[in-house]
């Protein structure tokens, strides 16, 4: 994938990013594993083998935060119901899990699931057929999702729902699929949702090596994420989607079409976070409908704009550094986790608005200006509100 | 004076108004209005505040759509049926009265996405600027003064290199009609007349239809002028005509 300079600008696959990127992912798929199995357990660099999932969920976090970004950071729009594509994906891996589990249930049902079983059903429904296949239920991670996706947006864009009218529908579509997971009759396993898996593609996941595969598995997805969404953003296309987000009417003008535009990156990013979903159950061994709940997909968005939006490394920062406080306070003093996250949120709205990138960014420029007097001007804030005449 | 018969075929109409009504909530805003503009014009708009002379070009440009009445474009499909991007690749470009550029892309950028190229979405996603494109965008920026700029992001341009930024986006795309609206508010005097100057460049091989309040300007353009009121036309003709026609110095040019 190389591709040459588009815009008389820095050329966005220099070496140098290669480099970087390569380095990247050395550490998460080389040395990593390594400091897991072949570095004695009691030494100060050991990874544990209990930590090896969580990292692997952060992943997770990383690649579904930048999949908000793409939507939100470049295109402007705020979909605060991203985390319900991201359990879709979770939902058909789950129910490949479910499958594989076989006989090994309590019931011993080879076709049906204990739950169903216990619902007394006595067959297969229509839309478990085929779950049983690896392939069939990885084309439904990244089909499911992206079809949604795909319609919702038709339906909103093509009608110019934007701003905070979008965010709320998408709030509403997330909380509607949550309380349809939560019924028993869905025949998605209710409130109890999908878990007591057993292997995957014949690997047992309670063995550390399984997991650490499902770990590597999640860098390497994440690092293929990244490059896409890389090529996404720097392209022309890229620039017609910030330039959505600066004044919708006046690219219209322009000739393209800001509802195609739209709905494209929407539908990559729903099945890119259909992916995120899908790598993270095994990981985690559950999913039931509260990954739907709306707050999930509020957090995100925090994850996103503390990262800094509109700048990929920052939304996967965003969502690694956010989960580990996330981790280490809801353990040492959960009643303040809440307010945490909120004072986060506020915080960065009103001092930081392009996050931790962008102070990065800031600090970076004052020491440049320093050194040499022609340097550029300090980049503008986001005029948020529409240019043009309502 | 001359009685031999026509030597020039009859002009082209490239822009009909037929019969225009928007009403905003009971008030109307565009009352039956109907326009000709012949191919190859330089037309200026005058009228006073809220006479609906940018609601006209919301209505040509599909921001719009009109309770009734239609627009033709080469007395081709009606324009009232048509969305903005259709409407805009069927060779109609447009400037706002509220300078719009994208204030996060730079100068170079903003000219990039204005080139007359595939707008199709997935082509956006693999297209290469070409060298000539390129060429293109610079002889541009010369064009408007603003190549020391290029580099910039177009949100920290002043608000006259803003309206040639803009007036730039559309004539790096061979548009076959621009529509101005107020394209020397807030500009100096020099930047007027080398606004002028430029506009009267460009019209030489497309047609356009300014909106302007600024009389002086509106003289140094020296076309067919319209006065618009209360959403339909009140006069038409030379600028010496209108600046004489008694309703339109009662209710425009003598306040
Ligand atoms: N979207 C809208 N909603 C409600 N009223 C509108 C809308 N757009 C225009 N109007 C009203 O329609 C009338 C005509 O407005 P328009 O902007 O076309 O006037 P104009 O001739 O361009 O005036 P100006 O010289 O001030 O730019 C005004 O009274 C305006 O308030
Ligand atoms: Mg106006």
């Amino acid at each position: 994938m190389i591709v040459g300079r588009t815009t008389g600008e820095r050329n966005p696959w220099s070496t140098r990013f290669w480099f970087s990127f390569t380095a990247a992912m050395l550490v998460l798929v080389v040395l990593v594993p390594v400091l897991n199995r072949y570095v004695a357990p009691d030494s100060a660099f050991a990874v544990p083998d209990y930590l090896v999932p969580l990292l692997g969920k952060y992943l997770c976090y990383a690649m579904l935060a930048l999949s908000l970004d793409l939507v939100w950071g470049y295109a402007g729009i705020l979909s605060l119901g991203h985390g319900a594509f991201f359990a879709l994906g979770g939902y058909c891996m789950g129910m490949y899990l479910m499958r594989q589990i076989g006989t090994r249930g309590v019931y011993g049902n080879p076709l049906l699931p204990d739950f169903m079983v216990f619902l007394d059903w006595k067959e297969l429904p229509w839309f478990w057929w085929g779950f049983d296949h690896f392939a069939y239920a990885m084309l439904m991670v990244m089909l499911v999702p992206g079809l949604l996706a795909f319609v919702f947006g038709w339906l909103a864009f093509r009608s110019r729902v934007t701003g905070v009218y979008l965010s709320i529908i998408t709030q509403a579509m997330t909380y509607a699929l949550m309380l349809a997971f939560f019924r028993n009759d869905m025949g998605f396993g209710g409130n109890n949702g999908l878990t007591d898996f057993k292997d995957i593609a014949g690997f047992e996941l309670q063995q550390p090596a399984t997991r650490l595969g499902l770990y590597v598995a999640s860098a390497i997805g994440l690092g293929i994420a990244f490059l896409l969404c890389r090529f996404i953003t720097v392209s022309k296309l890229g620039r017609v989607l910030l330039a959505l987000r600066d004044a919708e009417s006046r690219v219209r003008f322009l000739g393209y079409s800001a509802t195609n535009a739209k709905l494209f990156v929407f539908t990559v990013s729903a099945v890119l976070a259909g992916i995120a979903g899908a790598l993270y159950v095994p990981q985690i061994g559950i999913i039931n409908p509260s990954e739907f709940s709306p707050e999930n997909s509020i957090e995100l968005a925090i994850w996103v704009s503390v990262g800094g939006r509109g700048t990929l490394s920052g939304a996967m920062l965003g969502a690694g550094l956010v989960n580990l406080a996330k981790t280490w306070l809801t353990s040492a003093a959960p009643e303040i986790w809440l307010f945490f996250l909120g004072g986060l949120f506020v915080l960065t709205t009103l001092l930081f608005p392009r996050g931790i990138v962008g102070i990065l960014g800031q600090l970076r420029l004052i020491r440049s200006r320093r050194t040499m007097p022609g340097a550029p001007p300090l980049a503008v804030d986001e005029p948020e509100a529409a240019k043009e005449r309502a | 004076m001359t009685p031999s018969p026509a030597p020039h075929p009859p002009p082209e109409v490239l822009l009909y108004l037929d019969g225009v009504n928007v009403s905003f909530d009971g008030f109307k805003a565009l009352n039956d209005l109907s326009l000709v503009v012949e191919e190859g014009e330089l037309r200026t708009i005058i009228g006073p505040n809220g006479a609906g002379k940018t609601t006209m070009m919301d209505v040509v440009t599909g921001k719009t759509r009109p309770d009734s009445g239609a627009v033709f474009f080469r007395g081709s499909a009606d324009l009232t049926r048509l969305d903005e991007a259709q409407i805009a690749n069927l060779g109609i470009g447009r400037k706002f009265q509220r300078p719009t550029v994208f204030e996060n892309l730079t100068v170079f950028e903003n000219l990039e996405l204005a080139l007359a190229d595939s707008r199709g979405t997935w082509r956006t996603l693999f297209a290469r600027m070409a060298l000539e494109q390129r060429e293109r965008i610079q002889a541009t920026l010369t064009r408007i003064g603003l190549a020391p700029h290029s580099r910039k992001p177009a949100g920290a341009l002043s608000h006259g290199q803003k309206q040639w930024l803009e007036i730039g986006m559309l004539l790096i795309h061979d548009r076959q009609l621009l529509l101005l609206d107020e394209p020397v508010a807030g500009m100096t005097d020099r930047e007027t007349e080398a606004t002028a100057e430029l506009i009267l460049g460009l019209a030489r091989d497309r047609t356009i239809v300014v909106v302007e309040h600024d009389m002086a300007f509106v003289r140094s353009l020296g076309a067919k002028v319209t006065v618009l009121h209360e959403g339909a036309v009140l006069a038409e003709g030379s600028v010496e005509h209108v600046q004489n026609h008694p309703r339109v110095i009662e209710v425009y040019l003598g306040r």
